[in-house]
């Protein structure tokens, strides 16, 4: 089969991914913003799906685009959009921010064009036709460990909402 | 020619998917006809529901356009798309005008990975029932913004309603999904796969339909699943995002025309795909019943013929109600109009009776009629089981389903591991 790794569909959902995320900070209705950040997850599903990574796209959409973002929608449909359409958007930050993003910016630049040595000079062999079957196995041998204290802190997290949410339990 | 006939020939004799194959033109072919059976099948799951719910009230249902209603769907079409097409001067317009695009999207992309037999699918993924699973669930993010956008109190309660329920159910039915896919890797290897292909043939390989595997293990992880796929759709007894006695029509109470008939034929499209979710993992897909019970070369030659008789067995209703039209000129026209219909079938039959066509496509015969008898399923619920209230709903959900699913899923692993380390070391 035709590789689907091309430039241009890098470029294409690297171009909507970042049109979804500008339109995220951008837009005064909460909905919209909302909305966008769905089309930026997805592009990123996509790009997944690019890199021979199938389980992560699917984990990627299942979660984030079906799950969470339906509860983000959720809470603020709540929210009455007419009162904060009309209150003013404000940054007070914007100093971090740009020695954020300089920071960040500089990294990136530094790295595109000194880092030849930082990354593997061959590309890695993919396990396209039984991913999900290598990530399990990864998951649950080399990194048992680490997957299992992720799980644990998710469960606290999880006990701890209910707690500071109910009163009486 | 003889090139394009030659090529016709080495891709039906193919044993490979059109995706699997790298053929774009032939998965293009596949597409439009899995677009169009489903709509067809939309068109005949209409008239079947009204037909049925009417029968089960002891009502007639349909019967004035066209012999005993067969032409209503149609009617019903045309009257959708002529309608003038309102959207409410308050309403979002995007949004609005997106709704109805996404969840239409969401119900008809799933059929990319739908095995109709082992080479009757679009393509076949690695993660085939983990695409299908996340992509209907986008559909409720089409539902929520429906109700969001159309800025009026009944939808946007629609909508909540109908999110809250998807996401709760979604979880016991991922568990419900997880213990099948949990069972395809009882082989040697001790390897299991997500690709639908790989779930039937695993079945197939076992000699044993999930359904019945670790009884009673793998029937309650489908009913986990049965009960869930029927909230996840909004059917009564779940359609609470659209109960007339109190939301007049939930979600879509501001759509009409074109746009209502795309949530209309989104809803039974998913309904479709659930269905082919559960056939697939539980009910060996596209296998023929009674593989071990009835084996040998006479019981496949017997179920071979199966697709032919029922054909025939239709067009012979078609024929004896041609001959029990009225009398009267003015039925004419829908009396040979019947009659033609049930030529059609007939011919469809003996068509279905020439060997190689028929080895070609019992499988898609075999699954969708496994997926009809689900289709059934959902109007004899809908015409027998009154409504859930919403905490009855949420309780069923998270106290009932979701605690039996976890236990299922830890009976089935535990049984898999002594099946595996004991039993065959």
């Amino acid at each position: 089969m035709a590789p689907v790794a091309t430039p241009f569909f890098f470029y294409l959902l690297a171009g909507i991914m970042l049109i979804g995320g500008i339109l995220v900070i951008t837009r005064k209705n909460a909905v919209h913003s909302a909305l966008a950040l769905i089309v930026t997850l997805l592009a990123q599903a996509s790009i997944y799906l690019m890199l021979y990574a199938p389980f992560v796209a699917g984990v990627q959409i299942i979660l984030y685009a079906g799950g969470i973002m339906v509860l983000f929608l959720f809470v603020i449909m709540l929210v009455s959009i007419e009162r904060s359409m009309k209150e003013r958007q404000f940054n007070s930050q914007w100093v971090v921010g740009i020695i954020a993003a300089t920071a960040l910016g500089g990294l990136f630049i530094a790295v595109f064009t000194k880092g030849k040595n930082i990354f593997p000079d061959h590309v890695l062999s993919v396990v396209e036709d039984n991913n999900t079957q290598e990530v399990a196995t990864l998951l649950y041998g080399q990194y048992m460990f680490a997957f299992e204290i992720a799980s644990l802190l998710l469960l606290v997290a999880i006990i701890g909402a209910v707690v500071m949410a109910k009163k009486r339990i | 020619m003889d090139r394009i006939i030659q090529y016709i020939e080495s891709y039906l004799g193919s044993d490979k998917t059109p995706g699997a194959a790298g053929n774009m033109f032939w998965a293009l072919v596949y597409i439009m006809l899995v677009f169009a059976g489903l709509s067809v099948a939309v068109i005949a799951m209409n008239w079947l529901e009204r037909k049925i719910l009417a029968h089960m009230q002891v009502r007639l249902g349909p019967m004035r356009v066209g012999p005993h209603g067969l032409l209503q769907p149609i009617a019903d079409a045309i009257k959708l798309l002529l309608k003038e097409d309102i959207m409410p001067s308050e309403a979002d317009g995007f949004v609005f005008w997106m709704a109805p695009l996404i969840v239409v999207l969401a119900a008809f992309t799933v059929f990319i990975v739908v095995p109709f037999g082992p080479t009757h699918a679009v393509t076949d993924m690695n993660i085939g029932i983990l695409f299908m699973l996340g992509v209907s669930s986008l559909s409720v993010l089409g539902i929520v913004m429906a109700g969001w956008a159309s800025n009026s109190h009944y939808p946007l309660i629609g909508a909540l309603r109908s999110s809250a329920q998807m996401v709760s159910y979604e979880i016991a039915m991922g568990l419900a999904v997880v213990s099948a896919i949990l069972m395809t890797s009882l082989n040697a290897e001790g390897t299991g796969t997500l690709s639908m292909i790989g779930i039937v043939q695993a079945q197939q390989a076992q000699g044993e339909w999930f359904i019945f595997k670790f009884f009673p293990l793998g029937l309650i992880a489908f009913f986990i699943f049965a009960v869930a796929m029927v909230a996840e759709t909004n059917r009564a007894p779940f359609d609470l995002a659209e109960a007339e006695s109190e939301l007049t029509a939930g979600f879509h109470t501001e759509y009409s025309g074109f746009r209502w008939s795309l949530f209309f034929l989104a809803e039974y499209s998913a309904m479709i795909a659930v269905s082919s979710i559960a056939v697939t993992l539980w009910l060996g897909g596209w296998l023929r019943p009674f593989p071990n019970l009835l084996s040998g070369r006479i019981w496949d030659l017997a179920f071979s013929l199966v697709p032919g008789i029922t054909f025939l067995f239709f067009a012979a209703i078609c024929f004896y109600n041609t001959a029990r039209m009225p009398k009267h000129p003015l039925f004419r026209v829908q009396t040979i109009g019947l009659a033609g219909f049930g030529a059609v079938l007939g011919l469809i039959g003996l068509v279905l009776f020439i060997p190689a066509v028929s080895l070609r496509v019992q499988d898609i015969f075999w699954f969708s009629s496994k997926v009809a008898g689900f289709m059934y399923m959902y109007i004899w619920y809908r015409g027998t089981f009154p409504r859930y209230r919403f905490d009855q709903l949420m309780q069923m959900g998270w106290k009932v389903l979701l605690p039996m699913g976890l236990g299922v899923l830890i009976l089935t692993a535990g049984i898999a591991l002594l099946q595996q380390t004991i039993w065959h070391p």
